[in-house]
C-alpha cells in the first residue's frame, strides 16, 4: 500500500515535507502497513498537498491537506472516500481527465526517481527506436512532427537540430535550457522534479540526431530541490547505462552535467545562457553566428528549451505523425500552459493549440481567485501582451497571437482582476526589463530605465500627450534597436496597455481633461 | 588574428558575393560584414561600439540597417553579407530609430561638450551631429551616471565613469588585444559599468597601463592626463619609440613643439596600434630638469663641471685624446657605440673610431646582451639576426620561449603572442623563473622547464637528444637545406647517452619525461617558433647555446617559413641596428671581417684614408686595459656602463684609471661620474634617423622638436673626428643613411625617402627585394647550406658553494626599462620605486627573511642591500633581482665570467648569499 505525497517545490511550499512527516509518525506506515512513496506533483496546484491512496480503482485524491489534518485522516486506518478532503478518484477528476497530456502524462503517477517506474510507465520508448535508427531520420522525424522550440520562440526543432547535425566540427554539444525565469511559469520545474528521466531521454535523442558526446543542463539557481531532484536523476541514469560511454550499450556515448545558473533572467537567453556556461558574464552574443554552428565553446550546438527535449521523446515513441496530428495549424502538438496569477485553480494544463484563451481559463482556471471579474490576462510572461477580455476568444497558437499582437511564449498564463491598475502593470513591464537587461545594447541597457520614468510621469499626467509620445517612440527603439528578445519584446506588455487599458494610462485624475481629449 | 569590425575586406579572397547598398553594387568575400561592404562603396554607416580593431560586437545599435525580407533592423557590424541582399542605410524608420539611440545615450552623458577634454575628438560628439539629435525629451531628472567619481590612480589616463557610454571598447581592448584581462562590466542593465579588477583602482588591479583602453574610447571616459592638461594636439609626427627591440610606431601628437600624447600607429607593421606603458606614456624624461643641455668639461672628475661651449668641449675632448694617442699609443683609446641611438649616430661614432681614432677599439652594447646571437646565427644560418617578423608568430602552433620575459620586457610582442596562444598555440617556456606567460588569463605553458640558472645547453641538448634519437629529425629538411658532414658529425655527438634527459636531468633539475614531451610538441608541430632573450646569451655559454637553438630549429625542420624560425627578442630599440653598423672590434657594417681586403677596401676608398686591419679591443678588454694603465681614453655614447656592466667595481676602477672619458648622454649618469668631458645627447623626440627592431625592421625616427641642445648627435660626432684631424661632415641624417646604403649590401636598397615612402622594410633591402625580406632563409639559409656545430655542455665556474648557496639572475619588470635612466624619471616610478630581491619562502625562511625585509645579497664580487619579496615565482635555491635602480646596484654582485665566444657577461648566474640586515 503506497500513500503519495509530492516531492514538488511547490507542494512543498505549502506543506508536503509536513504531511509525509507526519504520516511517517502514523501507526499504520510505522506498522509498515503503508509506505509513504514521495511523487511528483500532478500539477493541480491548487490542490497541493494532493496526497493520494491506492486503491483497487485507481488512486483516492485527498486535497489541500495539511500535516495538522494527517492523524485525523489516519485515525482508524486508511480514510474513506467519504472524507470531506477527498476528491475521489485523482485520474477521474475533470481537470485532469480533459486534458490531453503527453509531455506530462507521467507526471505525479510514478516516483520520479525510479527508472523502472519510468520504463513501465512507456519511458524509454522514444530512446530505443532512436538507437535503431540512423541520425537523419531521427532529424526527419522531429522535423515531421512540426514540433517547434518550447522556450518561446517556437523556432522549428527540426531545423536547428539538422543544422547541427550538417555542421562539420566534430564536437558537438547538446544544451538544455531550464533557466525558466518566466513569471508565472513552472512547466519546466514540475517535469524535472516529476519526471526528470524524459528529459534525460530527449536530451540522449538529440545527442544522437546530431552527433554530441557531451549535454549540459543549465538550471536556475532558484530551483534548489529541482537541482538536487535532478542531479539524482542523472547519477541514477548514468548507472543504469543510459549514460555514460556506451549509451544503452550502444557505440554511442553521450553525458549531461548541470550547472547551476547564478540569478539573471537574461541567462534564460540562449546566447547569454551559453556565455554563462562558458564561465562568462551573462551577456548576450550577436547572432549570427547562430548557437546550431557555433554555440558552447564555439561549436555546433542543440540549446532547446526542456519541453522540447521531453516533447521529443513523445515523437520518437509514438511516430511523427501521431504528434502531429494534435494541434492546430502550424502549431503541431501540445502545449502546457501554465495558469496562475488570480486564478482559481492556478495549475498546469497541458492541451493541444487552439483551445480558446477563455475556456482555458473558464473551464480550467474557473475564473478568479478573488471572485472579482477578471479585466486583463498575460500570456506568454512578462514579455507577453496584456488581454483584454475582448481578445480571450483568441485561440492559443503561435500564429493566432502574433496576429494580434501578443505571444504565447512559455506559455505562463497570469490573470488579473478589475482591481488591476494597468498603469503600474506597463510601468513593471519596463521595470523587468530595467531589473534583468545584460546591459550590452543601448536600446535596452538605457531604454528600460527611461521607460520606466516616462510610464512614471504619465502616472502622474506629467505632460500626458509628450510622454505618450515619447513612449511610442521608445517603444519603436526597443523593438526595432534591441540585441535580444528582453529589449524588443518588453514593449509588447507596454504597447498592450496603450492600446486596450489607453484610460489607465491617460484618463484624468482629479478633474483633468477627459480620454478622448488627450488620446492622440 | 583579429577580424575587425570595420577594417577592408579582403577583396581579392574569392567568391564575391554581389549586394546592393542604397542602390550602389558592391561586391565583397563572403564572410565580410554589411558595414565593411557599405565602405567599399563610400557609405560610412554611424557606428559607436565597431572600430577597426575589435571583433563586431553589435551593442551600440546605431549601425542598423534595414535589409529586404529581413525582420527588423539588423545591425551591419555583426551582419555578414548574402547573395543578393538589398541593404538601405538610410530611411525614415533608420534615422528616427539611430536619433533615438542616440537621445538614450545623451540622457546619461554630461552636456559639457566645450569644457571636455575630448571635445573635438569624441565619437560621440560626432555621431550625435550626423544623426541630428537636437533635444533630450527625456529630461535631465531621470536615473543617471553623472555624479559617479572619477578615477585618477593611475598616472597617466583618468576614467571618468560619467562621460562613459558602456560601448565595451576598452574592455574589449584589454581582452582581445592586450590579453590582460583587467577590465570587465560590472553589474547589469543600466548600473552596468566599465570596471578595473575586482572593484579596484585602475592602479591598483592588474591592468598593465597599456594605453589600449584609453586609445579604445570613443568618449572622455578614458583620457590621457596631457590631453586633460594641455587639450587637443595641432599636429601628428610619425616616429619610432625608443624603448625595447620591438620598435613600435607612434604618432606624436604635438601641440607645437611640445608632445602633448604618443598614440601607437596602426600603421606600424611592428605594432600594429599597440603599445605599452614605457612608449606609450613614459616619454616626459625627454623633458625632465635633469637633462642637462650644454655642454661641460673638467680637468679631473673630483673637480665640478663646467659649463662650456660646443667648441670648447669637442676641443678638450680631442686635445686630451691626441696627448694620450701621443703618450700610449695609437691603441690607447677607444669607444662604445648605444643600442638607443640611431643607425646614423652609431655609424658615425665607429667610423670616428677607424677613421679618426685610426684603431678599431669600437664595441657596442650589444657586447653586454646579445652579441652571442650575432656570433651564433651567423655560425649557423649566415646572418646575425632574427628570421622572422612579429606578425610570423600568428602561423606558430608551438611556441617556445626560452630565457625571456616577452610580457615584461616586449610587451607588444608578448599581446600578440597571446593572443595566438589564446587562439590554441602551445607553449613551452624555459626559464628558471615561473614568469607571467607560464599561466596568465587564458594561457597555460604546455611545458614549464625550470631548469637551473647556467645548464641552458644541457637542455637544448637534451631536446635535440630526443629529437635524434625518437625519430624525429626531420630528414627531408636536414637533407636538402643542412650541410651533410656538420649534420653527421653533430647527429653522432647528440645522440650520445650524456645527452639524453635522463642523463642532464642531475645538472639541469628538469625532469626528463617533461623535457621529452616538450621535445616531441616542438618537433612534431606544424609550425613551431623560438623566441629568447638574454636568459640565452648571458652566460658563460651563450654562444653555444644560441647554437643549440639554431642546431634544434634545423634539425626539427623549423626554419624557414611563417611560423616558425629563431627570433633573439632584443633588448634595446636598436641593438640590431648597432651591430649592423659595424660598431663591433671585429666587424665593418654589414657584419664583414675587418681583415677582408675586399671590404675595408671599399671603405678606405669610400672614407677617403686606410684603416687597421687587425680587430680592436672589445668593452672587457678595454677595461682591463685601463687598470693596466695602457689604455687611456674612452668616447662613451648613451650608454651608462657604470651600473649595466657587471663588476662594476671593476668597471669604476677602470673609468677612474682614464685621462679622458667622453660621455654622450641625456643625464649626468654613474658613467658621467668618472667622465672628463660630457656632451650632451639628444633625446629620441629629437633625432632624424632610423632605428632597426629585433624582426630587421628599419624604422624611420623623425624629429618632434628641434634639438634640446642645439646639434644633433651625430653633428658631435663629425665636430670631434674633425677636431681629431679626420674632416667628416654630412648635410643631414639622410646623407649618411644614404652612405651606409652605399658601402653595405644587405641595405643598398634603404634610404629616408623610400622609408618615407612604403613606411618600413626589413633588411636585407636591396634592388631586387626594395620591400625587404619579411622571412629569412626561405629557399637556402644566407650561407648556403645550414651548418650543425658542435655543442658541448661546460657547466659554469660560478656554481653555488657553502658560502654562496644560492643562484641569482636577473631581469627586467613591464614599467621600467634596463637601468631605469629614463623610466625613473617618469611616474612609472608608482609601479616599481625600488628593485626587489625574489626568494623563495623556504630558502627565505631558514634565513629568517620575511617581504618587505631587508636583505644583504653578497657574491664574492661584492655586496649589495635590497628588499625582500619572499615568492615561489622563483624555484628554491634560486633568487631574482632588477637593475633598474642605481641605488641597488645589481651589478656590485655580478660577475667576472663571460661568454667565451663574445665576452658577453653572465649576468644570469651570480653564487650569493642573503642575509637579513636591520
Amino acid at each position: 500500500m503506497r500513500i503519495h505525497v509530492p516531492n514538488d517545490t511547490a507542494a512543498r511550499s505549502v506543506g508536503a515535507d509536513e504531511v509525509a512527516a507526519a504520516l511517517a509518525s502514523m501507526p499504520i506506515v510505522r506498522d509498515g502497513h503503508a509506505r509513504v512513496v514521495r511523487n511528483g506533483s500532478r500539477g493541480a496546484y491548487w490542490l497541493e498537498p494532493l496526497l493520494e491512496l491506492e486503491s483497487p480503482e485507481g488512486r483516492l485524491g485527498f486535497a489541500n491537506v495539511s500535516a495538522a489534518d494527517v492523524p485525523m485522516l489516519f485515525a482508524h486506518g486508511l480514510p474513506d472516500r467519504n472524507h470531506g478532503k477527498c476528491i475521489g478518484l485523482v485520474e477521474k477528476l475533470p481537470w485532469l481527465a480533459e486534458q490531453v497530456r503527453l509531455t506530462f502524462a507521467r507526471v505525479g503517477r510514478i516516483d520520479p526517481l525510479s527508472l523502472d517506474e519510468y520504463r513501465s510507465a512507456g519511458g524509454l520508448r522514444g530512446l530505443e527506436r532512436a538507437l535503431s535508427m540512423d541520425a537523419e531520420s531521427i532529424v526527419r522525424e522531429i522535423t515531421a512532427s512540426g514540433l517547434r522550440g518550447r522556450g518561446g520562440a517556437a523556432f522549428p526543432a527540426g531545423i536547428k537540430w539538422e543544422t547541427v547535425r550538417t555542421a562539420t566540427p566534430a564536437q558537438k554539444y547538446v544544451v538544455c535550457n531550464a533557466d525558466e525565469g518566466d513569471s508565472g511559469t513552472f512547466a519546466d520545474r514540475l517535469l524535472m522534479e516529476a519526471d526528470p528521466f524524459q528529459l534525460i531521454e530527449g536530451m540522449i535523442i538529440a545527442a544522437l540526431a546530431v552527433g554530441a558526446t557531451q549535454g549540459y543542463v543549465y538550471l536556475r539557481s532558484e530551483y534548489p530541490c529541482t537541482a538536487q531532484l535532478f542531479g539524482e536523476a542523472l547519477t541514477r541514469a548514468r548507472s543504469a547505462g543510459l549514460l555514460g560511454a556506451s549509451v544503452c550499450g550502444s557505440s554511442r556515448t553521450f553525458d549531461i552535467t548541470l550547472r547551476i545558473g547564478g540569478g539573471a533572467y537574461i541567462c534564460g537567453e540562449e546566447t547569454a545562457l551559453l556565455e554563462s556556461l562558458e564561465g562568462r558574464r551573462g551577456v548576450v552574443r550577436v547572432k549570427p553566428p547562430l548557437p546550431a554552428l557555433q554555440g558552447l565553446f564555439g561549436q555546433p550546438t542543440v540549446i532547446n528549451n526542456v519541453l522540447t527535449f521531453a516533447a521529443a521523446t513523445d515523437v520518437l515513441a509514438c511516430g511523427a505523425q501521431h504528434y502531429a496530428a494534435l494541434g492546430m495549424g502550424r502549431s503541431s502538438g501540445t502545449m502546457p500552459f501554465q495558469l496562475g496569477g488570480n486564478m482559481q485553480r492556478g495549475g498546469l494544463v497541458e492541451l493541444p493549440f487552439g483551445i480558446t484563451l477563455r475556456d482555458l481559463v473558464e473551464r480550467f482556471g474557473s475564473g478568479s481567485y478573488s471572485g472579482r471579474p477578471l479585466r486583463a490576462i498575460q500570456v506568454g510572461g512578462p514579455l507577453g501582451a496584456y488581454l483584454p477580455a475582448s481578445q480571450w476568444d483568441t485561440p492559443l497558437t503561435y500564429e493566432h497571437f502574433a496576429a494580434i499582437g501578443a505571444m504565447l511564449g512559455h506559455g505562463g498564463i497570469v490573470a488579473f482582476d478589475d482591481t488591476v491598475d494597468m498603469a503600474a502593470q506597463a510601468e513593471f513591464a519596463m521595470a523587468f526589463c530595467a531589473h534583468e537587461s545584460c546591459g550590452k545594447c543601448t536600446p535596452c541597457r538605457i531604454g528600460s530605465t527611461r521607460g520606466v520614468e516616462v510610464i512614471q510621469r504619465l502616472r502622474r499626467r506629467e505632460q500626458p500627450l509628450d510622454q505618450w509620445n515619447l513612449l511610442e517612440d521608445l517603444c519603436e527603439t526597443m523593438e526595432l534597436g534591441s540585441l535580444c528578445a528582453l529589449g524588443s519584446l518588453t514593449p509588447m506588455p507596454v504597447r498592450s496597455v496603450m492600446k486596450h487599458f489607453t484610460a489607465d494610462l491617460l484618463a484624468p485624475m482629479g478633474g483633468g481633461p477627459s480620454i478622448s481629449q488627450v488620446t492622440p | 588574428m583579429i577580424k575587425p569590425a570595420i577594417a577592408p575586406p579582403d577583396v581579392a579572397a574569392a567568391p564575391l558575393i554581389d549586394v546592393s547598398i542604397d542602390g550602389m553594387t558592391a561586391s565583397v568575400p563572403a564572410g565580410t560584414t554589411v558595414m565593411q561592404a557599405a565602405r567599399t562603396v563610400g557609405v560610412d554607416i554611424a557606428h559607436l561600439c565597431a572600430t577597426d580593431t575589435l571583433r563586431p560586437f553589435g551593442s551600440c545599435r546605431l549601425c542598423v540597417v534595414d535589409i529586404a525580407g529581413r525582420k527588423g533592423l539588423p545591425a551591419s557590424c555583426t551582419t555578414p553579407v548574402d547573395h543578393g541582399m538589398v541593404i538601405r542605410t538610410q530611411t525614415p524608420q533608420l534615422a528616427r530609430v539611430r536619433r533615438n539611440v542616440m537621445e538614450l545615450y545623451i540622457s546619461d552623458h554630461p552636456l559639457d561638450c566645450l569644457t571636455c577634454a575630448a571635445n573635438g575628438d569624441c565619437e560621440l560628439q560626432d555621431v550625435a551631429g550626423a544623426v541630428g539629435l537636437r533635444e533630450i525629451r527625456y529630461g535631465y531628472d531621470g536615473e543617471n551616471h553623472l555624479k559617479a567619481g572619477k578615477d585618477e590612480s593611475n598616472p597617466y589616463f583618468t576614467f571618468d565613469p560619467s562621460k562613459c557610454i558602456v560601448c565595451s571598447r576598452c574592455v574589449r581592448a584589454c581582452d582581445e588585444i592586450q590579453g590582460t584581462f583587467a577590465l570587465s562590466i560590472t553589474d547589469r542593465g543600466f548600473a552596468s559599468m566599465v570596471g578595473a579588477g575586482l572593484g579596484e583602482t585602475f592602479l591598483n588591479s592588474e591592468c598593465v597601463s597599456c594605453g589600449a583602453c584609453v586609445q579604445a574610447c570613443p568618449t572622455d571616459a578614458l583620457t590621457e592626463k596631457s590631453i586633460i592638461d594641455a587639450g587637443q594636439p595641432d599636429r601628428v609626427v610619425k616616429t619610432t619609440c625608443a624603448y625595447c627591440g620591438v620598435g613600435c610606431s607612434f604618432d606624436a601628437e604635438l601641440k607645437g613643439n611640445d608632445v602633448v600624447r604618443m598614440t601607437p600607429s596602426a600603421e606600424g607593421e611592428a605594432n600594429e596600434g599597440h603599445s605599452c606603458v614605457k612608449g606609450r606614456f613614459a616619454w616626459g624624461y625627454a623633458t625632465h630638469p635633469d637633462r642637462v643641455l650644454h655642454p661641460m668639461v673638467r680637468e679631473h672628475i673630483d673637480e665640478p663641471w663646467r659649463q662650456v661651449s660646443w667648441d670648447d668641449a669637442i676641443q678638450f675632448a680631442a686635445t686630451r685624446f691626441h696627448a694620450i694617442q701621443e703618450a700610449y699609443g695609437r691603441e690607447a683609446i677607444g669607444g662604445v657605440s648605444s643600442s638607443r641611438c640611431t643607425n646614423e649616430e652609431v655609424y658615425v661614432v665607429q667610423k670616428m673610431v677607424r677613421a679618426a681614432f685610426r684603431n678599431n677599439n669600437i664595441d657596442t652594447c650589444a657586447r653586454v646582451c646579445h652579441s652571442p646571437t650575432g656570433y651564433g646565427l651567423k655560425q649557423t644560418f649566415g646572418t646575425s639576426a632574427g628570421t622572422q617578423d612579429f606578425k610570423s608568430v600568428a602561423h606558430a602552433d608551438v611556441i617556445l620561449v626560452i630565457g625571456a620575459n616577452p610580457t615584461d620586457a616586449h610587451p607588444v610582442f608578448a599581446a600578440r603572442m597571446k593572443r595566438r596562444l589564446r587562439q590554441g598555440a602551445r607553449l613551452i617556456v624555459i626559464d628558471p623563473r615561473r614568469i607571467d606567460l607560464v599561466r596568465s588569463p587564458h594561457i597555460q605553458a604546455a611545458h614549464h622547464l625550470q631548469l637551473r640558472p647556467g645548464t641552458n645547453v644541457a637542455v637544448i641538448n637534451a631536446l635535440a637528444h630526443v629529437i635524434v634519437t625518437e625519430g624525429l629529425v626531420n630528414e627531408a629538411f636536414v637533407g636538402e637545406r643542412c650541410d651533410a658532414v656538420s649534420f653527421a658529425q653533430w647527429r653522432e655527438f647528440i645522440a650520445r647517452p650524456e645527452h639524453s634527459p635522463e642523463a642532464t636531468e642531475a645538472h639541469s633539475g628538469v625532469p626528463a619525461a617533461e623535457l621529452r614531451a616538450a621535445a616531441r610538441l616542438y618537433a612534431g608541430a606544424g609550425n613551431a617558433a623560438i623566441y629568447y632573450g638574454l636568459g640565452v646569451t648571458e652566460h658563460s655559454q651563450g654562444s653555444t647555446m644560441v647554437l643549440g637553438i639554431a642546431n634544434l630549429a634545423m634539425v626539427a625542420g623549423q626554419i624557414g617559413r611563417d611560423g616558425t624560425g629563431v627570433n633573439p627578442l632584443r633588448g634595446q630599440n636598436n641593438v640590431q641596428g648597432s651591430c649592423d653598423m659595424g660598431s663591433f672590434p671585429h666587424e665593418l657594417p654589414g657584419y664583414r671581417h675587418i681583415s677582408d681586403s675586399v671590404v675595408r677596401g671599399s671603405f678606405e676608398d669610400a672614407w677617403h684614408t686606410t684603416l687597421d686591419h687587425e680587430p680592436g679591443m672589445r668593452i672587457p678588454n678595454m677595461f682591463s686595459a685601463a687598470v693596466a694603465g695602457t689604455f687611456r681614453g674612452m668616447f662613451v655614447q648613451g650608454e651608462d656602463i657604470a651600473q649595466s656592466d657587471p663588476n662594476i667595481i671593476h668597471v669604476t676602477d677602470a673609468l677612474r684609471a682614464m685621462d679622458c672619458v667622453v660621455v654622450q648622454d641625456l643625464f649626468l649618469n654613474e658613467t658621467a661620474k668618472y667622465a672628463h668631458v660630457f656632451l650632451p645627447g639628444t633625446a629620441f623626440l629629437e633625432k632624424d634617423g632610423t632605428f632597426t627592431n629585433a624582426e630587421r625592421r628599419i624604422n624611420r625616427v623623425r624629429p618632434v622638436s628641434p634639438s634640446r641642445t642645439g646639434l644633433a648627435e651625430w653633428e658631435v660626432v663629425c665636430r670631434l673626428s674633425t677636431a681629431m684631424g679626420y674632416p667628416m661632415g654630412y648635410d643631414s641624417a639622410s646623407q649618411i643613411m644614404d652612405e651606409i646604403a652605399a658601402l653595405t649590401p644587405t641595405f643598398a636598397g634603404v634610404s629616408f625617402a623610400h622609408l618615407d615612402r612604403v613606411g618600413s622594410v626589413q633588411w636585407p633591402c636591396t634592388a631586387q627585394h626594395p620591400m625587404g625580406t619579411r622571412i629569412m632563409h626561405e629557399q637556402t639559409f644566407v650561407r648556403g647550406k645550414g651548418r650543425f656545430l658542435i655543442t658541448q655542455y661546460v657547466p659554469t665556474d660560478e656554481r653555488s658553494s657553502r658560502k654562496f648557496p644560492l643562484l641569482l639572475t636577473t631581469g627586467r619588470v613591464l614599467t621600467q626599462y634596463n637601468v631605469g635612466t629614463a623610466t625613473r624619471r617618469t611616474p612609472n616610478t608608482v609601479w616599481h620605486d625600488k628593485d626587489v630581491l625574489e626568494i623563495h619562502p623556504h630558502d627565505a625562511e631558514v634565513r629568517g627573511v620575511g617581504s618587505g625585509d631587508g636583505v644583504l645579497l653578497s657574491s664574492r664580487i661584492g655586496a649589495i642591500t635590497l628588499q625582500a619579496r619572499v615568492t615561489d615565482r622563483v624555484p628554491e635555491g634560486i633568487v631574482y633581482t632588477t637593475f633598474h635602480h642605481p641605488e641597488a646596484a645589481a651589478n656590485v654582485v655580478t660577475t667576472e665570467f663571460s661568454d667565451w665566444a663574445t665576452n658577453c657577461p653572465e649576468y644570469k648566474v651570480t653564487a650569493v648569499e642573503v642575509r637579513p640586515v636591520d
